[in-house]
């Protein structure tokens, strides 16, 4: 009894000291998990790849014949590629986690690292690090693509377009901004697939949460609830970010819809966390 | 090897001593397998619930309000003007100045048309209201001005007219939905245009002519119930001008207010006339009276010794969704918005389905009991194809039930479709979600990764849609990837048709696809069987 008492101070710290190593245990231990499957590395690259082609697909079809006035964001444009390449951040999230759980991985990571929040945070870490990296170079990719096509579609400097490229503030802050909302995504999907578990319902649920929002929001007339929807969804909201022209007459300013993702990922993230905590694995 | 294939049919000759066998008992495997996975059967339960949910809300909030006079915002019914419906029922324009004189018993109407003018509100400046704003020069395509016999001066009611146009030639037109093609090229003094309506009975025949000796039959229409006097004169309307920015999104167009002005000559009546010309304004829209001395009121045309000229704007055409009737108007698919969802949730349920098998290694088991692959294949894809078609079923009648009436307390024009057609978009849907069924079920097959195969179907069907809906790619581009990609098959849903006598807009949300129904489901058939054979290529070729 009385050893036990004595013998408690000394584990308290030990389990202070734990907990700032078991990140950094946790952070080795995941990245060892991620770069020895080959399903990530796919994924990041399918990221690019995927975003790059469809914005540069978009940009290429789009043109502005001389007698035509062109009510085109050409920022946005560039950066459609975008809406595709979260399809696949969505996948790879949900996987980071889902993965683990259909091969009962998880009962073997949590009995190293009983500490499910550090398991979480590193996880959570990892994955927004890549995401980050992958997606500027997709975005950057994306504005490459649109600046050397668009002004040979008619979208030139003389008519009143800027070219789309970095040193213009507003496509700065639509490209970081892109960066920024594929990170997002990617914590909103990880949050759902800590509470769903399993990757097949994981996808369907993220899935809808990206492309629901906008479609109902397509269909409904009704200016209160279309406000609404534009300044509350995770997609609608977040993608006020990639807008540079026409600023006023949006629901939401830019770094504000980012800001409303931002709330939807922490929600996801938190509900993930108290989930894993609560549950049995 | 040919000694270990030998003995391979001989149970089907057996006394049953191939247990249970054939595709029955695949299909009882297949639906047990279904209805004792718990989350499967909430997934499709959730899937039916979840569609009708936002379905119904969209249809709650279909309203748009109809712009601002005297200070105030108007939307819902308060906008509405008097919405005349056809002699088929289906709701129409029918808005013209009409020279008139009453008819009783047969008779004959011949006139000249000389000219076709249209003035259009610019387009650049919103849309111009009466009276104000400036009218530039410009022909509607559907612009038209010709002779007319009208069951009475009503809007609504049943006619037959012959008439020259914007840019489509001579036609005849009867009862909204009749268009036959008379004369090509446009009217002019050097090219002018003789016009010949005869009436005898129901039925009344349309000529044309470029000389007024050598006439051409057009066509003949029976107006079942046609009074002994109806009204018979000339009339000039123009529906809106529309451009459409083919570089940019789905439905980019703009459009404008716009009048029709026909010169008419060597009018002739023969028959029991009775009565001098009237000039009426069918519809009391009137010129588009942006032209000083114009204007709702003024008399629809002017008379210089046997030369009528008649100024007019409007339409006479069935209602149709997007810019060209000028009305607020809504479909009664805008109900199965939430499909998209329940589309998500079934096809969840359907990839997992088969790629779950592969996970817990239960695929051997399956294969080891019916050991014809195809038919494991088969099995599943009817089980799946007929629970989504059961889910989507009842999700599509109860959000058209529940819907349609929200939509019409809603207050844009609601367009209603013949019974079996709203019969075809109910059954659609569901046979539209069946197919996504099985669609990914055979990619589950063939990736064996739910994750994957549900990313890949959701995005194939769903994507090109939005693209197309959100005007983010040109709408050439986004016509054809509603007519290639499996979102094609959305057609299915589209209830109004798509006629060739009103300037209509591919867009998907006021309910225009760019392929037919049937073609557009076509194309998801397709898909879908293109995929079956492909994973049961896969599931022969591999290892399970």
């Amino acid at each position: 009894m009385s050893a036990a008492l004595q013998a408690q101070p000394a584990t308290t710290l030990a389990t202070a000291a734990a907990r700032g190593a078991g990140l950094r245990y946790a952070l080795h231990a995941e990245w060892t998990k991620l770069r020895t499957v080959s399903g990530p590395a796919w994924l990041l690259l399918g990221v690019v790849a995927l975003t790059i082609a469809v914005s540069t697909a978009a940009v290429g079809a789009t043109h502005c014949p001389q007698n035509l006035s062109c009510p085109v964001d050409t920022t946005k444009l560039s950066l459609t590629g975008v809406q595709f390449g979260q399809a696949v951040v969505a996948i790879l999230a949900v996987l980071t986690i889902s993965n683990e759980y259909s091969s009962g991985m998880i009962r073997t990571t949590l009995a190293a690292m009983p500490n499910r929040l550090a398991v979480l945070a590193a996880k959570t870490i990892l994955l927004a690090a890549l995401v980050l990296v992958a997606g500027a170079v997709a975005v950057a990719g994306a504005v490459l693509a649109g600046h050397l096509i668009l002004p040979g579609h008619g979208f030139t400097a003389a008519r009143g377009f800027h070219p789309v490229w970095l040193s213009y503030g507003p496509t700065l802050r639509a490209a970081s901004g892109s960066v920024l909302y594929l990170g997002l995504i990617a914590l909103m999907s990880l949050g759902v697939a800590v509470i769903v578990r399993d990757s097949a319902p994981s996808i369907g649920v993220v899935l809808a949460l990206l492309y629901l929002f906008p479609i109902v929001l397509a269909f409904v007339g009704n200016a209160h609830w279309q406000h609404r929807l534009e300044r509350w969804t995770p997609t609608v909201a977040g993608l006020t970010i990639q807008d540079t022209t026409g600023l006023r007459s949006l629901a939401i300013s830019p770094w504000g819809g980012l800001g409303v993702l931002g709330i939807w990922a922490a929600a996801a993230l938190a509900a993930g966390a108290l989930a894993l905590r609560l549950r049995d694995a | 090897m040919k000694t270990q294939v030998i003995p391979v049919p001989q149970p089907d000759a057996g006394l049953g001593d191939r247990p249970r066998g054939g595709f029955g008992a695949a299909v009882r495997a297949e639906w047990t397998k279904f209805r004792s996975v718990r989350g499967w059967v909430i997934g499709m339960i959730l899937a039916a619930l979840l569609t009708i949910f936002v379905g119904v809300f969209a249809a709650a909030n279909v309203n748009i309000g109809c712009g601002t006079s005297g200070g105030s915002q108007h939307s819902g019914k308060a906008c509405l003007p008097y919405v005349p419906h056809g002699p088929g029922g289906e709701v129409v324009t029918d808005s013209f100045s009409f020279v008139r004189q009453p008819l009783t018993g047969n008779g004959v109407i011949t006139a000249r048309v000389t000219t076709l003018t249209g003035e259009h509100a610019t387009l650049n400046a919103g849309p111009a209201q009466a009276g104000s704003g400036t009218m530039v020069p410009g022909l509607a395509a559907w612009a038209k001005a010709g002779i007319i016999i009208k069951q009475s001066t009503h809007q609504g009611s049943a006619y037959a007219a012959m008439m020259v146009t914007g840019s489509n030639g001579v036609r005849m037109q009867y009862n909204y939905t009749g268009d036959i093609a008379g004369l090509p090229g446009s009217v002019s003094a050097a090219h002018p245009r003789w016009l010949r309506l005869t009436r005898s009975g129901d039925t009344i025949t349309g000529y044309d002519s470029a000389d007024g000796t050598h006439w051409t039959q057009v066509g003949t229409v029976r107006l079942t119930g046609l009074p002994s006097t109806v009204q018979v004169g000339m009339f000039a309307t123009s529906p809106n001008y529309t451009v459409t920015q083919s570089s940019f999104g789905g439905g980019s167009s703009v459009s404008g207010r716009a009048q029709a002005t026909g010169v008419f000559d060597h009018v002739s009546l023969t028959g029991a006339p009775s009565g001098p010309w009237t000039g009426t304004t069918v519809g009391g829209r009137g010129p588009a009276g942006l032209r000083p001395g114009g204007g709702p009121g003024s008399a629809p045309y002017t008379r210089t010794g046997a030369t009528f000229t008649m100024t007019g704007s409007g339409d006479i055409a069935p209602a149709t969704p997007g810019p060209g009737s000028g009305l607020p108007t809504t479909t009664i698919e805008q109900s199965l918005v939430g499909a998209f969802l329940g589309l998500i949730a079934i096809v969840t349920v359907a990839a997992m389905f088969f790629s779950t098998e592969y996970r817990r290694g239960l695929i051997r088991t399956t294969l080891a009991a019916t050991p014809r692959r195809g038919a494991v294949l088969a099995a599943k894809a009817v089980v799946i194809g007929a629970v989504a078609f059961v889910t989507g079923l009842v999700a599509a009648v109860v959000s058209i039930a529940v819907g349609v009436p929200k939509e019409e307390n809603q207050g844009p024009v609601l367009l209603t479709a013949p019974v079996l057609t709203e019969a075809r978009v109910i059954a659609g849907t569901a046979a539209m979600l069946a197919l996504a069924a099985v669609f990914a079920v055979a990619l589950g097959a063939i990736l064996r990764r739910s994750a994957a195969a549900i990313t890949i179907a959701v995005v194939i069907v769903v994507m090109p849609f939005l693209l197309s809906v959100l005007n983010v790619v040109p709408a050439g581009v986004g016509d054809w990837l509603l007519r290639l990609t499996p979102a094609a098959g959305l057609a299915i849903e589209q209830s109004i048709p798509r006629y060739s006598q009103v300037t209509t807009v591919t867009s998907p949300v006021q309910g225009y696809y760019p392929l037919s129904p049937y073609a557009g489901f076509a194309v998801l058939c397709l898909w879908t069987a293109a995929a079956l054979a492909l994973a049961l290529v896969m599931l022969r070729r591999r290892d399970a």
